[in-house]
């Protein structure tokens, strides 16, 4: 960004370089908060903390209030007493989500390094909270504006309508006419707000330089610099011949866990929610641990499952000394020229095996507890015996 | 014939081996960058300028068997200020102007022989008799170059004619070749003598500097003695020159051959050479290879008057200059350069280009310094052997020196040839080219035997995200029904039968 104002300072477009890929909304901000930079990202990160509790709160009601709703209608197995949430036990989750958040160690390195992913957190942070308060306008905007600065979190836009209409009490049937209405326009609002900020950027600069140099960026992945994801890598070492089709592989690998995850998790947006989020920071083309933060702040919420988790403490050993390796293999390979690029290359893989297995457990643990809730505890089998379950 | 058919104006061609030490050797007649050098000044009528490079530049590789078909987007500028034309000219719209330099291309023979085919007599009469490879590339540094220009044909200008000049410059170190003394002769230097003139020229002379150091005569012997004496004014200082014109038939009157011989009276303890007005050096400093500095020093030696000078510096793409950590300092103070023209490059497609003009007071040093950042480049695009790392080419110091004595205007008529050599446009100041040392740097490689593996690992990563969630997304929970036992239960039921053991 220094590099971007420093451009503008000598009167050279900061999109005719290579090496500045923010939007000129950041521009215009930093032009006015440069002096104080440290600042602001320590009030972007209590910003992104304090909507988090927010938001958690709220959602915390609206999951108790299901719950009474559901054991009312009797729709619950009589013997999951002890899946039941409780009130008690749901008091301080927001306050650890918050702490989770801030306390996090990526967190932290990411607000040290002053990485604009902390803006990017907020905008999210923000768009959750106005998703749980039931603003359809607020969510509109400010997934908008997160779209707007990197082009993943569109695919955020399926749990904030699933969730929006869930609040309005519209059945999400394909024939109902109310939810067509109410879809066409949240997406109205979004695409609206979308075209207002992407004008406004376009007089800010009085180009449309910053298109190809934003999005085709993130699209097209050129600048190969090692980072935590498993892009740079796999381009750097691709055959030329089939570096077009792995691009287009990879940028719908992460687009494409959308539909299904909307069809089978439509009862529970936010978690969808959750899910969707992880998805993105393992798989976008530039990753962050800002990123990793972000969706590691909410697994607090979900400590109900931890009983159903299988593989806990081993994805939690293998996620702490991967991020206790980077450095180290890093400054083996660049600084003292004593290891490979394949040993940093080998610690990116396992990083990201262990984020897959540590969404893919919470999710299972999360499919199996409903599982539990309308089945009962204690499963019998038909001769009597305790009964096992299995995915088929 | 090249010329009319590309709508070229202006062509410069050097191919350079070694680097010139300016502090050691003083200010060169004409330097050149180590590698290949290519800036064409293009007429207004050409419509495609790239296009027409890119031809010249494969045409110009076939004629000099230089690998110039090298010269692409990626080492290519268009200086705004650096190289104005030094023929006639019109207009000077920079869009015509390219620029181009292969710091890695070696020069060898074959690059020779066709320089030499260029030369009214070839290799066969004159002073090209003497251009043999084998003495001419055992030496310190070598750069020929080929100029071609328009300029007038008389002094009323009235036609206009193509000017097409060959120079080599040629630095011999008889220390390095073990004979202690600084003593030369043509025939030491060439192993050849000259035998006679070229018939087609019209002038051909040999210039010997016999200027005295420190006003002491007698201190250097030219044998045999030159039939006339020569004083100039060249670059600022006054020299003496004695002269051999090969096409006065009183020289092969008493010896078939003409070896030019130079003897020192009294034995040089030290290096005599003054220090030019202006010199430069660069290098790079930092560790690891993530980032790195580039620094440029220069020097302005003159007592008392200050002058501008213009720095050009081409940084490859995958040297990514940060702008905003340009300093410059002189003296201890930030001097800020008058005039700034950055373009940042293009991933791939085109180098950074950086233009300044910077005021060097009187006495002082300057040191110009930019912090850039290494890329990782796909595997395809190393070089063979990518830990040798990537050059940086040399950059370019054009200045108007100011000289410590006036000089005066000589007679062009008498000697074209020198004042072609050694211009001078006002009595007061000179200009001076000057390039700085190329740099070679490191860049972070990735593993070159990997690519299968990387991509089955990667997609494994990727299928094992996907295999997992498919799992969750399309298969549901179900009771688990007792299977009634595959083959190998049965089996070992029957075992335990035979043991006494209770069956599974």
């Amino acid at each position: 960004v220094v590099e971007g104002l420093a451009l503008l300072d000598l009167g050279v477009s900061p999109y005719s370089g290579a090496i500045f890929h923010e939007t000129p909304l950041i521009i215009y901000l930093f032009h006015f908060l440069i002096e104080y930079a440290e600042l602001v990202f320590m009030i972007t990160d209590v910003l992104t903390a304090v909507a988090l509790y927010l938001a958690i709160q709220d959602f915390n009601k609206v999951v108790f209030k299901k719950q009474k709703l559901l054991i009312e209608l009797d729709k619950y197995a009589p013997d999951v007493a002890e899946l039941i949430r409780t009130p008690m036990e749901m008091h301080y989750i927001p306050l650890k989500v918050a702490l989770f958040y801030l306390l996090n160690p990526y967190t932290v390195m990411s607000c040290v390094a002053k990485s604009t992913c902390a803006i990017n957190n907020t905008v999210i942070a923000f768009f959750i909270l106005a998703t749980i308060k039931g603003s359809a306008f607020l969510s509109a905007v400010f997934l908008a504006l997160a779209t707007y600065q990197s082009l993943y979190p569109l695919t955020l836009f399926a749990p904030a309508l699933l969730y929006l209409l869930q609040r309005q009490f519209i059945p999400i049937k394909l024939k109902s006419k109310s939810f067509w209405l109410y879809t066409m326009q949240y997406a109205a609002l979004y695409l609206c707000s979308l075209v207002v900020i992407i004008c406004l950027s376009f007089f800010l600069l009085n180009s449309w330089d910053f298109i190809p140099s934003v999005y085709g960026f993130i699209l097209s992945v050129p600048d190969l610099t090692p980072n935590i994801g498993l892009f740079w890598y796999f381009f750097a070492e691709m055959f030329e011949h089939f570096s077009l089709f792995f691009v287009c592989v990879f940028q719908i690998n992460v687009f494409f866990y959308t539909i299904p995850l909307a069809i089978k998790l439509k009862e529970h947006p936010v978690f969808f929610m959750f899910v969707q989020i992880a998805v993105i920071s393992i798989f976008k083309s530039y990753p962050t641990v800002g990123d990793i933060a972000l969706y590691m702040a909410f697994l607090p919420v979900w400590s109900h499952l931890y009983r159903f988790l299988r593989n806990i403490f081993i994805l939690s050993c293998v996620l702490i000394v991967c991020s206790l390796l980077f450095p180290v293999l890093w400054h083996l390979w660049i600084y003292a020229g004593s290891a490979n690029s394949n040993f940093y290359y080998a610690i990116t893989l396992t990083f990201n095996i262990g984020q897959i297995l540590l969404i893919s457990d919470y999710f299972y643990a999360f499919l199996r507890r409903e599982y539990y809730l309308t089945h009962g505890l204690h499963l019998t089998r038909q001769d009597g015996t305790e009964a096992m379950l299995v995915l088929k | 014939r090249l010329v009319a058919a590309l709508g070229v104006r202006e062509l410069h061609l050097a191919l350079t081996q070694g680097f010139w030490r300016t502090r050691a050797w003083g200010q060169p007649p004409l330097q050149a960058p180590a590698g290949a050098e290519l800036w064409v000044w293009f007429q207004p009528t050409v419509t495609d300028v790239d296009k027409a490079w890119k031809e010249l530049s494969n045409i110009l590789s076939g004629i000099f068997c230089a690998s110039l078909n090298f010269i692409d987007s990626t080492n290519t500028v268009t200086p705004t200020a650096s190289f104005k034309p030094l023929g006639l000219a019109n207009g000077t719209d920079h869009h015509l102007l390219r620029y181009a330099v292969l710091p890695r291309e070696v020069v060898c023979t074959e690059n020779l022989t066709p320089w030499k085919k260029l030369l009214p007599c070839g290799s066969k009469a004159g002073l090209a008799v003497l251009l043999k490879a084998e003495r001419l590339f055992h030496s310190s540094y070598h750069s020929q170059a080929v100029h071609i220009r328009p300029i007038c044909r008389d002094a009323s200008c009235l036609a206009v004619s193509w000017e097409l000049r060959q120079t080599l410059t040629v630095v011999f170190d008889t220390f390095s070749s073990g004979q202690g003394k600084k003593d030369w002769s043509l025939f030491k230097m060439f192993s050849r003598t000259l035998t006679d003139a070229c018939p087609l020229a019209s002038q051909s002379k040999v210039y010997v500097d016999i200027s005295p150091k420190n006003k002491e005569k007698e201190l250097l012997e030219v044998t045999p003695a030159p039939a006339s004496v020569h004083e100039a004014i060249v670059q600022g200082d006054k020299r003496t020159y004695a002269v051999y014109d090969l096409l006065s038939p009183s020289l092969f009157n008493t010896s078939r051959s003409l070896n030019v011989q130079l003897k020192w009276k009294r034995p040089q303890d030290s290096s005599d050479l003054p220090t030019p007005i202006l010199h430069a050096q660069r290098y790079v400093s930092g560790y690891g290879l993530q980032t790195g500095e580039i620094s440029t020093l220069i020097y302005n030696t003159h007592p008392y008057r200050a002058f501008p000078v213009i720095l050009l510096e081409t940084v490859p793409w995958y040297l990514r200059l940060y702008v905003h950590t340009l300093t410059i300092i002189t003296k201890g103070k930030e001097n800020k350069p008058s005039y700034i023209h950055y373009q940042p490059a293009q991933d791939r497609r085109r180098p950074h280009l950086l233009e300044m003009l910077i005021q060097l007071p009187a006495n002082s040093v300057t040191k110009i310094t930019i912090q850039f950042e290494r890329a990782l480049l796909k595997w395809t695009e190393y070089t063979p052997d990518p830990n040798h790392g990537f050059y940086v080419s040399s950059s370019v110091l054009s200045a108007l020196v100011p000289s410590v004595i006036a000089m005066k205007e000589v007679d062009v008529e008498q000697s074209p040839l020198f004042t072609s050599l050694f211009p001078s446009s006002d009595g007061s100041s000179y200009f001076v080219r000057l390039y700085t040392e190329p740099l070679l740097v490191n860049l972070p490689t990735p593993d070159f035997s990997m690519p299968y593996n990387v991509i089955c690992l990667t997609c494994t990563v990727v299928a094992v995200c996907y295999g997992s969630f498919y799992n969750l997304l399309t298969r549901t929970f179900h009771v688990e029904e007792p299977s009634r036992g595959g083959l190998a239960k049965r089996l070992a039921n029957i075992i335990r039968k035979f043991r006494g053991v209770p069956p599974l």
